[in-house]
């Protein structure tokens, strides 16, 4: 049943697309420049911190700016994603209610979405990349692989947090206060070469699933060297984290509309 | 052919999110008698009990009950939007369900995006979806208003939007709430018409309502649902004349009397 309703949300494709696009217009309805807010918005943020930070972390704005750049955009899209998925249920009430369609269509709406916002948002960092003159690693073509794998996650995480939150009211602020809490201790703004020499470093870092899935993108985009690890870690965290929304959508899937 | 089985059904509503066992909530779930316990001693309300019916192609059939009795809940549960606790449910047949004039349409979006986003539901193509758009364009009035949020409409409008939405694709099972029977006068001339396509068009209809007029004009079979069960099932005649009292079913006979006349 759980894929059945999964197959009929590849089906409604159509739909998905046309709905998440209209989120986004729908936002910026009225405004100037529109969706391009967010890119002005993320390339302002990025500006500021990476002039700041580069003086108080002492490194060098050449190299620390396109790794900031990457970091934050990155970030966005996923404390983004788990905020909204959280709501992918609950804010989809009254169409939950008003017909038959797929669940899993409004996870796919919030991942589409987001998708899109991300869209807007790799504009800085290629700006950044040209403005620093920063040239792509040779293994910049594992981002593909890589990106497939994090919009795997991103309907893992929407199914799941959206079941979980349609049952608990008290799930969301909890989520949001872990991924703020992950912001600052994952290498999001701070470079990992940092606490190479500290021994914390090593947890902060090696057992941390925010950080394998941020450096399969980030790293071979800064030319670091293909790390078999990283990879290792991304998809064992990934596999669990897939098995666990099989395991919470299957079970709850036909109790979603009672329950939002 | 289309078909509808229904089998034992139960459908019940978890009372969930803390005060759940408020003083309130207990003594008014008591006084409906349909307060429950599920196999893990959460409380629910009961909101149907042991509901069986089956219909075929040609059964126009109407449900009648007083608020709460579970009449719509039964229509969403027909609909497949409340899957139901215990039995099962067969259907044979594109089912379309028009449960209020909402249905579903985002408020902040224009006429035409919501049109365009219920043509892509239904697996429209973009020429279909255009004259969906016209079509229902022209039927509900609404010509430059198409462009403006959904918001700014008067409450007539929304009611002629979803009307006109709902009427324009053909189902073969057509699950309706009273709502799109109700509408301004001058309005429901010229929909009745839309309606009655529409109805003939279906193989099976199963409509909710309150007024015994509807029933005696759509429907040659009728439920009385009662704290969500079956209390009676069978021609309209015989159950509404032990729904409704003699006076009332007269003045129903009357009204439709007119209704025929002025056709």
């Amino acid at each position: 049943m759980a894929l059945a309703d999964i197959r009929q949300t590849v089906q409604l494709w159509p739909l998905v697309w046309t709905l998440s696009v209209l989120d986004i217009r729908l936002r910026y309805r009225g405004s100037i420049l529109g969706p391009f807010w967010l890119t002005l918005s993320t390339s302002v943020m990025i500006g500021a911190l990476g002039f700041l930070y580069s003086r108080l972390f002492h490194t060098d704005i050449q190299t620390y700016l396109p790794f900031l750049s990457l970091s934050l955009v990155l970030w966005q899209f996923l404390s983004t994603l788990t905020s909204e998925g959280c709501t992918c249920f609950t804010g989809s009430e009254s169409m939950i209610r008003a017909m038959r369609m797929p669940l899993s269509l409004h996870a796919a709406r919030v991942v589409v979405r987001n998708i899109l916002v991300l869209a807007h948002n790799v504009i800085v960092i290629v700006a950044v990349f040209l403005i620093m003159g920063t040239v792509p690693g040779a293994y910049s073509f594992t981002i593909v692989p890589a990106f497939a794998l994090w919009v795997v996650d991103a309907v893992a995480i929407s199914l799941f947090l959206g079941v979980l939150c349609a049952r608990f009211r008290d799930i969301p602020p909890i989520v949001a206060s872990i991924m703020q809490i992950a912001f600052f201790v994952s290498p999001v703004i701070w470079n990992p070469a940092i606490l190479a020499h500290r021994g914390i470093g090593t947890v902060l870092v090696k057992w941390n699933p925010f950080y394998a899935l941020l450096e399969i993108v980030r790293g071979p985009l800064l030319g670091a060297p293909f790390e078999a690890q990283n990879w290792e870690i991304a998809v064992g965290y990934s596999a669990g984290l897939v098995l666990l929304a099989a395991v919470g959508f299957t079970r709850a899937r036909s109790r979603v509309a009672y329950w939002v | 052919m289309a078909e509808f089985h229904i089998q034992n059904v139960a459908v019940s509503f978890p009372l969930y999110h803390g005060e759940s066992r408020s003083l309130k909530k207990t003594m008014f779930a008591a006084a409906s008698g349909r307060l429950g316990e599920d196999r893990k001693h959460r409380l629910v309300v009961e909101a149907l009990r042991d509901i069986s019916f089956s219909l075929r192609t040609g059964d126009r059939l109407g449900f009648v009950g007083s608020n709460g009795a579970g009449k719509t809940t039964l229509l969403r549960t027909m609909a497949g939007i409340y899957e139901p606790v215990s039995g099962r449910i067969d259907v044979r047949g594109d089912v379309t369900a028009l449960l209020d004039a909402g249905q579903g349409m985002n408020f902040e979006l224009t006429g035409r995006e919501n049109i365009r986003l219920r043509g892509l539901f239904n697996g429209l193509n973009e020429t279909q979806i255009e004259d969906l758009q016209s079509d229902v364009a022209e039927f509900a009035e609404l010509a430059q208003f198409l462009e403006l949020p959904v918001r700014t409409y008067s409450s007539g409008m929304v009611v002629r939007l979803g009307f006109a939405l709902a009427t324009a694709i053909k189902p073969q099972i057509l699950l309706m709430d009273e709502w799109i029977m109700a509408g301004d006068a001058s309005f429901m001339d010229k929909a009745k018409h839309r309606v009655e396509t529409m109805v003939r068009g279906a193989e099976i209809l199963v409509i909710s309502t309150h007024s015994a007029d509807i029933i005696l004009q759509w429907c040659n079979r009728v439920i009385w649902m009662d704290a969500g069960q079956i209390k009676a099932d069978g021609p309209p005649e015989e159950i509404l004349s032990a729904y409704l009292t003699p006076e009332q079913l007269a003045l129903a006979k009357n009204a439709l009397t007119k209704v025929v006349a002025a056709n």
